[in-house]
């Protein structure tokens, strides 16, 4: 056996078969030809045809709206203006490789350019390049593997569109060698329950076919592993499907102390599935999802309709609803229409809101009336609060509204450094994982680039949520924690060992930390909290915190 | 050469977008003729290329004009099978 480590999604376990996602094929050199034009067009001929032939045969198979999308693609292969265009190329002494990628790159910046539906077809036409090209080099296509049994999918990183494909049924286990915990991939993976594990340095070295195990909760992928290793590996992901139909206790430690789980959603439509997996309520309800489509603000009644929706299925829980964060990041044409050189730093969440005050008393309103029509325990939160002026002035307009719990989240190191003082002037405080991290390191969250800077494991990091929890502790005031670091399932003990004294997470994380949480009482989680807090960057603070955590279940 | 066109005004309630610009591309392919389509003071583009047909980017009651060369046999009859089905709602079924 040999192991390769990175970062592990969750706390799953696989075995199976590699297969990899081919990497992008390299572009023709733009060399003259040495056979006859005639003989570059039959070439060319009979790549289209092969690939034609291939989507028509795939979409066969798979029927429905994807089978529309393959024919389209087939005829996109042939189509006779794309044939001239080659043609014409062919006829001027260059190879049909190059021919087929210029050829169809004019074409595709023709549909860029005309963005919208069209702009979206671009990468069809790019995917249908790609065979082509592939076609003609005897190679196979770039895309997701059809070894067509269950296979453990091995990346550089998958892209959106190829997540959108993800047979979940085939796909065994995800594991990538670029991208970390906050990456497209990971984050996929939570939101599915999928076994992963990224950020592995040394998955370029596995092969197709070769068998692996994937272990999520220890971050390791073994390679060539003996029978007992198999079989331990089937035994701990049968466990491991036992817990998660176990029954749906609440979230508490080993020592009985009670840490809520809650869900984040992103519309009430996921009401029910959290309810289903054991959340106890929810921990962040973002209301985006009402404005985002819209060109004006939906009115007082659509808003209402909406939150009620939410609220009738947690009665007697705790609801936390987030007001409206938007800003130049997130634009909404109605709320903020100015370009901004630095739109995470610019007029974004509570500084937009108090720009546009009116469409912050309307949401209030709204949830106003829908919480005296329901039974939640309702919530609201501020978004991106900096200063304990704003804290005053956003806990002040709540309860003009009637609603009686205010709070705001904490996603800057200002409002975390000065967390004492801000949850003294209103009820709670919730952290943001994902924007704090971004502050805290000066490393964009969207940027691929930063990716390896963007861990809230990061002590940094770590620090300001413990001045939170610390605050938290002295004032008695609740600390929740609403961001992907709270799916971690050993993260999530840290976090309660830095004070936090609930957590909210995609539902599909909640099984996973519900049994975390229950191997370690509150002294272990601080031990474990001081060992990660004390290391000096966010890979030693997880290797600490995992010793620290390994040493707790020994003794 | 004579040609006979048909102005259309396109019943398609997505537009030529997606599927239904599939279909009427696929229809033009089977009927073997070289046929054009334009819309507006746009360049005339292959009927039966679907990259032509979707670059277009017709939209449900722009007016397109078909356009094919009139000695070729069955023409008429091609054309205005073309023309019917642009000005139905392609998709609709």
């Amino acid at each position: 056996m040999a192991e390769l480590t990175g970062v592990g999604i969750g706390l799953g376990v696989a075995q199976g078969p590699v297969a990899r996602i081919a990497d992008p094929l390299p572009a023709p050199e733009k060399t003259a030809s040495t056979q006859a034009p005639d003989a570059e067009k039959a070439r060319f001929r009979t790549a289209v045809d092969a690939v034609a032939r291939e989507l028509e045969s795939r979409g066969a198979r798979a029927g429905g709206t994807a089978q529309d999308v393959l024919e389209a693609q087939a005829m996109m292969a042939e189509d006779p203006e794309l044939a001239d265009q080659v043609d014409e190329r062919i006829d001027t002494g260059h190879t049909a490789e190059w021919s087929v990628v210029d050829a169809f790159a004019a074409f595709r910046d023709l549909l860029t350019e005309a963005g919208g539906y069209l702009g979206e077809r671009a990468a069809d036409l790019d995917d249908v390049a790609q065979r082509v090209l592939a076609q003609l080099r005897g190679v196979a296509a770039p895309g997701l593997p059809e070894p067509g049994h269950p296979y453990v999918l091995v990346a550089r990183d998958l892209a959106p569109a190829d997540t959108a494909l993800l047979d979940l049924d085939l796909v065994l286990a995800v594991v990538t060698s670029d991208g970390g915990p906050t990456s497209h991939t990971a984050i996929l993976a939570r939101e599915k329950g999928i076994t992963a594990i990224v950020g592995v340095s040394g998955a370029a070295s596995l092969v197709d076919g070769e068998t692996v195990i994937v272990d999520a909760e220890t971050g390791t992928v073994t390679t060539s592993p003996s029978a007992s290793e198999l079989a331990a590996a089937a035994a701990k992901a049968d466990a491991r499907r036992a817990a998660a139909s176990a029954p749906l206790s609440p979230g508490a430690l080993a020592d009985g102390t009670a840490v809520p789980l809650l869900a984040n959603l992103g519309s009430p439509a996921g009401a029910a599935e959290a309810v289903a997996k054991g959340a106890e309520g929810v921990g962040l309800f973002r209301t985006e999802f009402l404005f985002l489509s819209a060109d004006t603000a939906p009115s007082v009644a659509e808003q209402q309709a909406a939150y009620t929706q939410l609220l009738e299925a947690f009665p007697g829980r705790k609801v936390v609803v987030r007001a409206l964060d938007a800003g130049a990041d997130k634009p909404l044409s109605f709320l903020n229409d100015s370009e901004e050189e630095n739109p995470a730093l610019g007029v974004r969440g509570i500084r937009a809101l108090r720009a546009s005050e009116q469409i912050l008393r309307d949401q209030l309103t709204a949830l106003a009336a829908a919480d005296a029509v329901t039974d939640a325990d309702l919530w609201v939160m501020a978004p991106m609060v900096a200063t304990v002026e704003e804290t005053e002035y956003f806990t002040a307009i709540v309860h003009e509204h009637g609603l009686k719990t205010a709070g705001v989240m904490i996603e800057t190191p200002a409002a975390a450094l000065i967390a004492d003082r801000v949850l003294a002037r209103t009820e709670f405080a919730s952290i943001g994982t994902n924007d704090l991290t971004q502050y805290t390191m000066a490393a964009d969250r969207l940027l691929g680039s930063v990716a390896d800077l963007q861990s809230p494991w990061h002590p940094a990091v770590l620090s300001l949520i413990g001045s939170v929890g610390a605050a938290g502790a002295e004032l008695a005031k609740p600390v929740g924690i609403c961001g992907e670091a709270a799916a971690d399932p050993l993260l999530a003990v840290v976090l309660v060992g830095l004070g936090a004294t609930s957590l909210s997470m995609a539902p599909s994380a909640l099984a996973d930390v519900r049994a975390s949480l229950t191997r370690y009482t509150r002294d272990d989680a601080r031990r474990i909290a001081a060992a990660a807090l004390a290391a000096s960057d966010a890979a030693g603070a997880r290797a600490a915190a995992r010793a620290a955590a390994e040493k707790e279940n020994q003794s | 050469m004579t040609t006979i066109t048909r102005t259309v005004t396109v019943g398609s309630s997505h537009g030529l977008h997606a599927r239904p610009a599939k279909l009427f591309a696929q229809a033009a392919k089977e009927l073997g003729l070289p046929i054009t389509i334009q819309k507006g003071e746009g360049k005339p583009t292959n009927a039966a290329s679907i990259l032509g047909v979707i670059s277009l980017g017709a939209e449900h009651g722009d007016e397109v004009v078909l356009a094919t060369d009139a000695e070729a046999p069955g023409a008429a009859a091609a054309i205005d099978s073309l023309a019917a089905l642009l000005a139905s709602d392609i998709d609709a079924e």
